[in-house]
């Protein structure tokens, strides 16, 4: 089973590396916030994922839950400093 | 017999939600527009994390570790979509229009 758990962590590992192309060169700086939100969401799931195969996940989901709060609220941070109009130039 | 069940059950809403994942990854790739592509985002990597922890919390069997997965999910079934709410609110406040056939047309990138 932790052969399957790995595999299905390699398939989320090639979905996490699609969204970079939004970070790096997003044409807005919004673009390049959801692409953190997105990488972050699904970098919960492959901690948790991790922590289940190696049998450690009493360990793992603390610092999951923890990237999983740390993750919102810089968003909302975040989405809260640029709400202003002309945030869009930079 | 139960417990063949539950690897089964796990196993199949954990793969379901590495799908969803990879589905919404590639609409943030595609999608034309800042909307669109944070309406591929939030719904689709909600749906991935609630199906990928609650296969797991099946998988892990009822102790603490499974309570703490399903809070998990929980917590991103409400913070999620509140972020993308704030994140689209404020792209609509700096003035960041939406995208339609007219303004790619007229050859404006959105």
């Amino acid at each position: 089973m932790n052969v399957a758990i790995f595999l299905v962590s390699l398939v989320l590992v090639v979905a996490l590396l699609l969204p970079f192309y939004r970070l790096v060169i997003g044409p807005t700086v919004f673009d390049r916030m959801m692409g953190v939100g997105v990488i972050g969401t699904k970098t919960v799931v492959l901690v948790c994922l991790v922590g289940f195969a190696y049998g450690r996940i009493d360990m793992f989901i603390d610092i999951a839950i923890s990237y999983a709060m740390l993750n919102y609220i810089g968003t909302v941070v975040v989405a809260k400093y640029l709400d202003h109009p002309g945030a869009r130039e930079r | 017999m139960i417990a063949t069940l539950a690897t089964v059950a796990g196993i199949g809403l954990i793969l379901a939600g590495v799908a969803f994942a990879l589905i919404g990854s590639i609409g943030v790739l595609r999608l034309p527009d800042f909307y669109t592509r944070m309406h591929a985002a939030s719904k689709l990597d909600t749906m991935s994390l609630g199906l990928c922890m609650t296969g797991l919390a099946i998988l892990q069997g009822p102790d603490l570790n499974a309570v703490k997965l399903i809070l998990i999910f929980l917590f991103a079934s409400i913070a999620n979509p509140a972020a993308a709410n704030a994140l689209g609110r404020s792209a609509i406040r700096a003035g960041l229009e939406p995208w339609s056939v007219a303004r790619q047309k007229k050859g404006k990138r959105s």
